[in-house]
């Protein structure tokens, strides 16, 4: 065995440390924040901040876009009606424009949903710290950077200091070695990691994902993962940069180019964890037995295979584990026993920060092509310009000739704020990230799904193993 | 904010683990304008019987009578206790303003969600880890003694039950002084302004890349 130098570090501990201004006796560090990205739902940081006396340190490191309250059938803010939500997008549009920060509107092509368009726009790169509010941050760290989500009250720290006090966690590898079956996406195999280590398994842990299975997907793939870092409790899930995302960033319109590139690259190359760093905990994941997943209860934990049956709580030894079972049983109205494919469908949401970019999509049209829904089915794409790029590729085509709608760029039915919502009692199968009750809507049952099971659920009225769809 | 004083209150228990910041309080309330006023919209939707939406009255919405807030001996709670991973899910820090608001000063768990266990702090509530075995004694013994009454004391880091028993609990040094004095975040950061200024400085030279549109 290898001894651990001391100077040996984690891809994670390089980024922290290269980043912190000092550290308290408590071990606290004052992190350097290089990038805020703000969302419609944070507008009033801006007034009360100011309302405080104090300014915008850095409005040069901050890029805003509405994305929680737009409605996907507006196009522009005049499209939205008047009330909260057209106060909201209005807001945010409105600091933009006081304090000179780069706001992509909903006219503006590149409009998205704060995680899709980070990367998209380049704002996102390796060896940053990256900052938003809102828990699915985690999702950057697929680039090889440092991205959390964080609350209100730190959102507005950063803006007034571009720095934040974070007490350094603990590292956790999760090796997924191993060839992913055909058919299968980056959505199982982060299924199959939360159902491994529990919905709090990585509370307290930076988890770095690693492993053949994790090199092998695209860099859209990996960001599925680690934006489901944090239903792992987990708020960085990150993943060493390498060849694939230096091409997925190279002339992106914020990333760097000429020497800087140069310059930027040669830092890059050198923050994969060293062979000696060592890390708090282990986790090894075998791809190749993972399955088309669906979850059936309230926590991303709770899943199984498209080929199972929905557990009986009776089996679990643990109390409060039984307990969380069999009130998600009852919320979701369904029976020990009960195969999965035998569960029925009542909508279909295509869609989220998690499932939104063109990959998710290309592999949903390929179920949808030549078969129509039996369900109603919303496709929401993630940005202007993963809508554009699903129209050049004629998938809009596809999608709506099944019968499915197809709508503007937004977090739409993942969270249910802009008037996309399931009605009480719906059974979802969605592409979203939780499956909370009322997360789309009151009494709503959601049932966590990849791009292509969703849609294989939308073409048959139930869950349905998407492989065997496939041509 | 508001200085964090020894409470002592009634303790309301929610038997679960894993709840959830959309279960503390439903996204309808996050467009809300205000920033206050949320308690009655603490547990929304498992308050109610009905779907609530902000600007509400809520005085004469239907009560859900099998939910423990609803209880009249639990009137009044400062003290939440609950199971692991408390707060998981979304950073909203309206799950924190609803709490405060309706007027939980303490929440006592097995575990934490770490962006609402951040969110806590800043907002004078105070997230106690305690081991699971404890947990299981607190809420046998509320079962049995309506009124149930704990008592926090953050100086000597106690809790004490109406019995005497005392069960320590430990909480960051930095985070226990900024409660017990209110302190604002931002104020205490700028201190290190000079600290964060001469960073800056050297971070654009050893990473000129992230400063492009900087001159
Ligand atoms: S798509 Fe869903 S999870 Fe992602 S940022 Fe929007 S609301 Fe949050």
């Amino acid at each position: 065995m290898n001894t651990p130098r001391s100077h040996s570090k984690t891809l994670f501990e390089k980024i922290f440390d290269r980043h912190v201004i000092v550290t308290r006796e408590s071990g606290d560090a004052l992190l350097f924040i290089d990038r805020q990205l703000i969302h419609d739902l944070h507008y009033r940081a801006f007034e009360e901040l100011q309302a405080t006396g104090r300014t915008i340190r850095y409005p040069d490191q901050l890029f805003a876009t509405p994305d929680h309250s737009v409605p996907t059938t507006a196009k522009k803010l005049t499209d939205i009606p008047q009330g909260e939500m057209r106060d909201t997008v209005a807001g945010l549009q409105g600091a933009a424009e006081r304090i000179g920060f780069t706001h992509f509107d909903m006219t503006d092509p590149r409009h998205g949903i704060v995680h899709v368009i980070g990367p998209e726009q380049g704002i996102t790169l390796p060896g940053l710290t990256l900052v938003c509010g809102d828990s699915h941050t985690s999702t950057h760290g697929a680039l090889g950077c440092l991205s959390f989500g964080i609350g209100s009250t730190e959102v507005k720290h950063v803006l007034a200091t571009q720095t934040l006090w974070q007490r350094k966690p603990r590292n956790m590898r999760i090796t997924v070695d191993g060839t992913l079956g055909p058919g299968l996406s980056a959505k199982d195999i982060i299924l199959a990691i939360i159902r491994h280590i529990g919905a709090a398994g990585g509370t307290g842990y930076a988890i770095e994902y690693a492993g053949s299975a994790i090199r092998q997907l695209s860099i859209e793939g990996r960001m599925t993962i680690s934006n489901m870092t944090i239903e792992a409790g987990a708020r960085f899930g990150i993943i060493a940069p390498d060849d694939k995302t230096l091409e997925y960033v190279y002339g992106r319109p914020h990333a760097p180019t000429g020497e800087k590139w140069e310059e930027a690259m040669a830092y890059w190359r050198t923050l994969p964890s060293d062979d000696t760093a060592v890390f708090a905990k282990e986790i090894n994941i075998n791809a190749a037995a993972i399955e088309p997943t669906v979850t059936w209860g309230n926590s991303p934990q709770f899943c199984v295979g498209i080929s199972d049956v929905i557990p009986d709580p009776a089996s679990e030894t643990d109390l409060a584990t039984r307990a969380n079972m069999e009130s998600a049983l009852t919320y979701m109205d369904l029976l020990p026993g009960t195969p999965i494919n035998k569960i029925e469908i009542d909508r279909v949401f295509i869609g989220s920060c998690t499932n939104s970019r063109i990959e998710d999509l290309r592999q949903a049209a390929e179920v949808f092509k030549g078969r129509c829904v039996v369900v109603p089915t919303l496709v929401v794409p993630g940005s202007g310009l993963v809508k554009s790029e699903a129209e050049r590729e004629g998938l809009d085509r596809i999608f709506i000739d099944a019968g499915a709608q197809w709508r503007e760029p937004g977090c739409s039915m993942c969270v249910a704020i802009n008037g996309d919502v399931l009605l009480p009692g719906q059974r979802c199968a969605s592409t979203s990230n939780r499956n909370f009750q009322g997360r789309q809507g009151m009494g709503s049952r959601t049932h966590l799904v990849s791009p292509a099971m969703a849609a294989a659920a939308a073409v048959t009225g139930r869950f349905t193993d998407s492989r065997q769809l496939s041509r | 904010m508001e200085a964090f004083k020894t409470v002592k209150g009634v303790v309301l228990p929610i038997d679960r683990s894993n709840i959830d910041t959309d279960a503390i309080i439903p996204k309808q309330y996050l467009k809300s304008v205000a920033r206050s006023g949320f308690g009655a919209n603490l547990f929304d939707e498992w308050r109610y019987l009905d779907h609530g939406e902000p600007g509400q009255e809520h005085s004469n919405r239907p009560i859900n009578p099998n939910f423990v807030l609803n209880e009249k001996r639990y009137t009044g709670a400062e003290v939440l206790l609950a199971r692991s991973n408390f707060g998981c899910g979304s950073s909203r820090e309206h799950a924190v303003w609803a709490l405060r608001d309706y007027g939980v000063k303490v929440i006592i768990a097995s575990s934490f969600a770490d962006i609402f266990f951040n969110n806590c702090f800043k907002n004078g509530l105070l997230p106690l880890v305690l081991p699971e075995d404890v947990i299981d004694v607190l809420f046998d013994s509320i079962k049995d003694e309506p009124g149930y009454m704990l008592e926090v004391d953050l100086e000597s880091q106690n809790i004490i039950t109406p019995d005497g028993t005392q069960h320590s609990f430990d909480i960051e040094r930095f985070r226990k002084y900024c409660l017990v004095n209110g302190f604002d975040d931002i104020d205490l950061t700028l201190q290190h302004k000079k600290d964060i200024s001469e960073f800056e400085a050297s971070h654009k030279q050893r990473m000129p890349w992230l400063f492009e549109d900087i001159s």
